[in-house]
């Protein structure tokens, strides 16, 4: 992108929301919508960020529409683009739903993007409770919700279970309830040749599961409410120590990444099947992946733990929100309480158990924040049997009843741009991690003071 | 031979030129701008208002959502103290500095190889114009799969002569020249460009030049090279301008989806942060100010090569 090409987009932004300004402190939000789940609603429910690519979607999209009546329900697909949805919002032309990452629902909260959810919850009778904490910790901000969470997102430890047997070791020894072992185990699978790495013996995923490994350590990144940067804590930088020591176990960050990158990381050239990874933590969803393209690669699959031998996750995922002018937001309302209510679910997986059973593939579960539903959906999926898919399954379901989230905040962007951009600095070398953790606190503390300064002046 | 002059008409009024269809002169103005009126049009919404729009919101702090605070200029105070943009402003013109004459030279090889190829400089014009039509973003992703340290094709290539190639595309040092190489990728233009220019240079000179016997190196070095100057100093301001804004291949890269959390800041050039600033973490107004300064960057560098090229660009005849 040129120079025109950054004003151009600026333009836009200006065509769009500049013109439009005065919404900003507005106080249409939805103070006049009625939400009663009794009520006839109609109109046309326009849907951003949300796109009904699979059966789990259009199974819940089914029920939602025919709970809508006469409602109709119009989909702007693909990923939520935030500059168009703020656009629409300050341009007071709002789509009525939005769906969008956890993560984000506070940044759009303290921007006065999406309405708080009380009376939504309320009128149409959500059930919050079935919810799980630390979903629905993600989305309440300043002690409102300001979303209905969708999906849930844990880590898995993942391991090629021959070149464990080979080094002699176990999944235990990769789970990461002892870091000594999980090294060992790294430095035992590790193989070179020529100077060259051509085997990773652990990958402990860094920048990303940075707040992961502190959390196994002990430590949150951020405060409770959200107000604190907590970046370098003493257990954090351990934690940081140890994740990069991982690394350097095995000729540093840039040989592992070179060899990370070269591979076919959604083929049945995969990693695993290749036999040049020896574990990972790794979200959920590869075990799909992993089962769909290469279902004899020999797996062997545990939870990620703490140094207590607990298993452990950090939660992400979706969620639905009702931005501010919004044209419809009854309707909206009741989409998001049918599209997560645990009925809906359970018709999602036996649409899901069916479709797999047609084309003979494995149902490896769904994980969502109702928990519910997720019950219901595990006594679907094989847990028990001795498989490494069954494994795979029963530790997604462990995991997911261990999980923390980061608490909402204004900065959220910032706040993880600023330790990612520090944890960078020492894969590449160009600080130690006291020091790197150290200006991260800084800068992420920063961006709170100033997010939320704004958010209490208001 | 005489003129006769026209028949006096007496007291009468000297004849009005005849009025022609299609109004007064003052009407007949609006026709030409009525005609452009589409460009101008264009020009005014989607250039003159957002530059203007931009330079507004360079003053305010403002996240989209929220109407825009008056900050004065205290934007441009916290560009000065951003050790990022400081960090951007440098991997920018450290790029600059390495890709405009590399692809200079580059594209000059081509073009003079293409001028000698014969009959077979057709295809190859083509060929080396097609890297040009690849999207950028296409570009982005084939140097992070070129430029792999482990099954890279570039360290392949420097292996056949025992050359152990560095991790381009994670050792912060050899990131820029990494993107620099892939840059040289896209020169296809400035090929073509050079090539008219090179079939322009009058066989005359290079015939007397060749009679007074001089080698091929000087026959380039004080024949050919002045009398294209024109041609290079047109590509170095455009490849310059264009280097200075560089974002899609690096951003793809290092800082896209695909790349999940990993970035390296040997690639933060400036349009990436900025954009950052604007679209992740919503500054919109800082983010203003940024390409203000970015705009008030080139304008400078380009001024400067405008005073340069008086002393070392020649035009011939005169003409500018």
């Amino acid at each position: 992108m040129r120079l025109g090409g950054v004003v151009g987009v600026l333009a836009a932004s200006c065509l769009v929301a500049g013109c439009a300004q005065g919404t900003g402190d507005s106080e249409e939000e939805t103070s006049d919508a009625s939400f009663d789940s009794n009520a006839t609603l109609s109109g046309t429910v326009e849907v951003m960020g949300f796109g009904a690519g699979d059966e789990i979607a259009t199974t819940r999209l089914d029920r939602a529409k025919k709970e809508l009546g006469d409602a109709k329900v119009e989909l702007v697909e693909g990923d939520l683009d935030i500059q168009q949805f703020l656009s629409s919002v300050a341009s007071g032309k709002p789509p009525s739903l939005v769906y969008a990452e956890r993560s984000q629902i506070g940044t759009f909260a303290s921007r006065g993007a999406v309405v708080p959810l009380t009376d939504c919850i309320e009128g149409e009778g959500i059930d919050t409770s079935v919810f799980r904490k630390s979903a629905l910790d993600e989305v309440t901000f300043d002690d409102e919700v300001y979303g209905i969470p969708e999906f849930n997102v844990v880590q898995l430890t993942q391991a090629n279970a021959d070149l464990l047997q080979q080094s002699g070791h176990t999944i235990d020894d990769v789970n990461g309830s002892d870091w000594d072992a999980v090294l060992q185990a790294d430095k035992d699978m590790t193989k070179t040749q020529g100077g060259d790495l051509q085997t990773i013996g652990y990958d402990s995923k860094l920048p990303e599961f940075l707040p992961l490994w502190a959390k196994a350590n002990g430590a949150d990144l951020i405060s409770a409410d959200g107000r604190t940067a907590q970046l370098d804590d003493p257990e954090v930088v351990e934690a940081l120590e140890w994740a990069v020591s991982v690394y350097d176990a095995q000729g540093g960050f840039g040989e592992v990444k070179a060899l990370r990158d070269s591979a076919d990381f959604f083929g049945d050239g995969n990693q695993f099947a290749s036999g040049t990874l020896g574990a990972m933590p790794m979200e959920q969803w590869y075990v799909n992946v992993l089962n769909d393209v290469s279902p004899n690669a020999p797996m062997a699959f545990d939870t990620v733990r703490d140094e207590q031998g607990e298993p452990i996750a950090w939660a992400s995922g979706s969620a639905w929100a009702i931005p501010k002018g919004s044209p419809d937001p009854e309707a909206a309302c009741r989409m998001a309480r049918v599209m997560t209510e645990t009925d809906s679910w359970i018709a999602a997986a036996e649409a899901r158990v069916a479709m797999r059973k047609k084309d003979g593939g494995l149902f490896t579960g769904i994980l969502t924040a109702n928990e519910d539903a997720d019950e219901q959906i595990r006594a679907m999926a094989p847990t028990d049997g001795d498989d490494a898919w069954s494994q795979a399954v029963a530790a997604m379901y462990e995991a997911n009843d261990h999980t923390f989230s980061m608490p909402a905040n204004p900065a959220g962007d910032e706040f993880e741009q600023a330790w990612q951009d520090e944890v960078n600095k020492v894969l590449t070398g160009d600080k130690d991690p006291a020091d790197a953790l150290a200006d991260a606190r800084e800068a992420a503390q920063q961006a709170l003071d100033e997010a939320w300064a704004t958010w209490d002046e208001k | 031979m005489s003129l006769a002059a026209p028949a006096s008409t007496g007291t009468a009024a000297p004849a009005r030129p005849p009025r022609r269809r299609g109004g007064s002169g003052r009407h007949r103005a609006w026709i030409p701008l009525l005609f452009i009126s589409p460009w101008l049009v264009g020009f005014l919404v989607f250039m003159a208002y957002p530059v203007v729009y931009t330079g507004y919101l360079s003053l305010t702090d403002y996240d989209v959502i929220n109407d825009p605070t008056f900050l004065g200029l205290d934007n441009y105070r916290e560009l000065v103290s951003d050790e990022k943009v400081m960090l951007a402003l440098r991997n920018t013109f450290v790029y600059t500095l390495m890709s405009v004459p590399a692809q200079l030279v580059f594209s000059l090889v081509l073009a003079l190889l293409l001028q000698r190829a014969g009959r077979a400089a057709g295809f190859f014009r083509t060929a080396f114009f097609l890297p040009k039509m690849t999207p950028p973003v296409a570009v982005g992703v084939l140097l992070l799969m070129l430029l792999n340290g482990q099954s890279g094709l570039l360290n392949e290539l420097l292996g056949w002569f025992g050359i152990n190639g560095p991790n381009w595309t994670t050792d912060p040092d050899w990131v820029k020249p990494g993107l620099v190489v892939t840059s040289l990728w896209t020169v296809g233009s400035s090929v073509i460009i050079l090539l008219a220019a090179l079939q322009q240079v009058p066989d005359e000179l290079l015939d007397a030049a060749r009679v007074d016997g001089a080698s091929w190196w000087r026959r380039l070095w004080h024949v050919v090279l002045p009398i294209i100057s024109p041609t290079i100093y047109f590509i170095v301001v455009v490849d310059t301008i264009a280097s200075l804004q560089s974002f899609t291949e690096a951003y793809t890269a290092f800082f896209g989806a695909g790349n999940t959390t990993y970035s390296n800041d040997a690639a933060l050039f400036y349009a990436i942060y900025l954009f950052q600033q604007a679209f992740e973490f919503l500054h919109m107004g800082y983010a203003s100010a940024m390409a203000v300064l970015l705009f008030a960057i080139v304008m400078v560098v380009t001024a400067v090569q405008v005073m340069l090229s008086r002393r070392y660009v020649h035009y011939t005849g005169g003409a500018r």
